[in-house]
């Protein structure tokens, strides 16, 4: 394994990144709706102003579960499929550097777009919230931010995995779709319809299980219950009692998403003849 | 088929391979051999299989049956860093990131090759691209991706060469200086190897070359052996000033066949070895000959040939 090939593409992908603007795009929308929730998020009583950061990561928790996602497939969805397609990518194939190292030189070069816009926009936000309404609970933002970047790569990974399913980047598209869906809207409401066709009575087990088959919902899990008062105003106190829900286990499983994904697309881009 | 100088100078050996798209077989048990620092030409009709076997030469494929052995290491089994490290492929519409100027092209693909930064600079005045090195390669024609292209194979002082259709999109200008560019690879002793439809450019060009049709490799040699095989024989073209018959009798006194007589215009099928003999017994006659015309074999007619079904 070469770190000096990895390390060439993955900066050609974060300068791309950079040239067309997306790292900019989209710190600018997360440092708006940071600083949006934050501003209004007293409004149903009433009341404008900067809220502290407790109040801002529950209702950011929320928007980020669909917003992260979304970026983080269409950033990634063609990063194959695109170069096939473009026909760039036999070229690249014929180089000295093999599959793997071109898999994960992209998938760094796409990360590090992530986590610089991630922190740039959160970040931003965040030192305009502490400077109006202190630092009490910054810690939990810091973690936050963690979170919200680790909710991005994951479903980054998926996009890359993706991006090797398929021959056609309209294909993809239509994948990027049903994950999103899958995931941030359907996912949750099965689980619903799980516990109500059950009166509840499901196992702890199979409970934790599911909410760990879904990275939107472990980022949920790690900002909610991160915060006593949010967790109880949630009702979430009881269930997530356990070593199951403990934040190790959660970020644990949160890397698992991280990882199982770039491997299964790995090995399949291996496969793929070009 | 090894060559006359032996199987230690052989740079690709192709054996007997195969590759099938489900029931489609698009290459059908192919063997052939380069040598190191020949310039080997591959022709054959579009969908012959050219491109299926170019990409299996390049290890982007891999063989249904076979096994290609390229710099001694069997690419169709074993990937080789240092195989691709040595070697430079120009595809045919050659698509690169069109938001990368052409410098920052040729120095993204220089460090995946490990080539020194110095090369990109050389590499670009070599194909007349140091103007236009700060554009957009977005903004480039065709002629000038495929000039950036040129230098992008050859990156890395590479030793075999693989060019699919080089000199499409490049004007007359373009394609002679490329011509020029590759003889001074080609004297550096490194082995070409190239797809071209336009025969007509190649012919003179390259050390042998191989015919493809329907997946199979119809021929190989160097031109002059094809025709031969084929028994295709040199044209002479005599315009007679008088006496037609006399120099009728010369010809065919030299060997050559008389292919037609048209008023003053006499074609005569000149048998191969035997142009000499026929142009001397001519000369003798030269008093009553306006101008002659010798006519070879083109590649086409080689091409033709064998796509009619000719022998091997």
């Amino acid at each position: 394994m070469s770190p000096v090939l990895i390390s060439t593409v993955a900066v050609k992908e974060f300068k791309n990144s950079i040239r067309n603007r997306w790292i900019i795009g989209v710190s600018l929308i997360l440092a708006v709706m940071a600083l949006a929730i934050s501003y209004f998020g007293f409004s149903p009583r009433g009341e404008t102003g900067f809220g502290g950061f407790d109040v801002t990561i529950v209702s950011l928790a929320s928007l980020v579960t669909y917003l992260i996602p979304i970026i983080a497939l269409t950033l990634g969805f063609d990063t194959v499929v695109g170069e096939a397609e473009g026909k760039t990518l036999e070229l690249i194939l014929t180089m000295p550097i093999n599959k793997f190292e071109l898999y994960l030189g992209k998938f760094i070069g796409l990360s590090l777009s992530i986590v610089t816009s991630t922190v740039a926009g959160f970040g931003i936000a965040g030192a305009i919230i502490a400077w109006k309404s202190g630092t009490e609970h910054i810690s939990d933002y810091i973690f936050f931010i963690i979170s919200a970047i680790l909710l991005g790569l994951a479903f980054l990974s998926l996009a890359l995995m993706i991006s090797v399913m398929v021959k056609e980047r309209s294909k993809a598209i239509g994948w990027v779709i049903f994950f999103w869906f899958f995931f941030v809207l359907i996912f949750d409401l099965v689980l619903i319809g799980i516990l109500v066709a059950t009166e509840g009575k499901i196992s702890t087990f199979l409970f934790s299980a599911l909410l760990y088959a879904n990275p939107a919902d472990l980022f949920r899990l790690l900002n909610l219950a991160s915060i006593e008062s949010v967790k109880t105003a949630y009702g979430l106190a009881t269930i997530t009692k356990g070593k199951a829900f403990s934040q190790p286990f959660l970020y644990g499983g949160m890397f698992i998403w991280i990882i199982w994904p770039l491997l299964a697309g790995y090995f399949i881009f291996r496969r793929r003849n070009c | 088929m090894n060559g006359e100088n032996g199987l230690a100078e052989l740079i690709i050996d192709v054996e007997n391979i195969s590759k099938s798209y489900g029931h489609v077989e698009a290459v059908k048990g192919v063997s052939f051999a380069i040598k190191k620092g020949e310039l080997f030409g591959l022709i054959g009709p579009n969908g012959a299989g050219k491109t299926t076997l170019f990409k299996m030469l390049l290890g982007l494929l891999k063989p249904t049956t076979g096994t290609i052995r390229v710099m001694g290491t069997d690419v169709s089994e074993v990937w080789s860093r240092e195989v691709r490290a040595h070697t430079g492929y120009l595809p045919e519409n050659i698509a690169f990131y069109d938001h990368l100027s052409g410098l920052e092209t040729l120095l993204f693909y220089a460090r995946l090759k490990g080539a020194p930064k110095s090369e990109v600079s050389e590499l670009l005045d070599l194909v007349g691209m140091t103007e236009a090195a700060t554009r957009k390669v977005g903004e480039y024609s065709k002629g000038m991706r495929q000039r950036i292209g040129l230098a992008q194979a050859l990156l890395g002082k590479p030793e075999i060469l693989f060019l699919d259709e080089p000199t499409t999109g490049l004007d007359p200008e373009g394609i002679g200086a490329f011509y020029n560019i590759l003889n001074d690879v080609k004297a550096r002793e490194v082995t070409i190897v190239l797809t071209s439809h336009i025969l007509k450019e190649i012919q003179d060009r390259v050390d042998r070359l191989g015919i493809i049709g329907g997946g199979k490799l119809l021929a190989s040699g160097s031109v002059k052996e094809l025709r031969a095989a084929l028994g295709l024989r040199s044209t002479v073209r005599v315009f007679v000033k008088d006496k037609v018959h006399a120099v009728k009798e010369a010809a065919i006194k030299a060997g050559g066949e008389i292919a037609s007589l048209k008023e003053n215009l006499l074609l005569v099928n000149c048998p191969n070895g035997s142009k000499m003999v026929l142009l001397k017994e001519l000369m003798k006659e030269g008093h009553l000959i306006a101008d002659i015309e010798f006519h070879e074999p083109s590649l086409e007619d080689v091409f033709m040939g064998y796509a009619m079904g000719g022998e091997v």
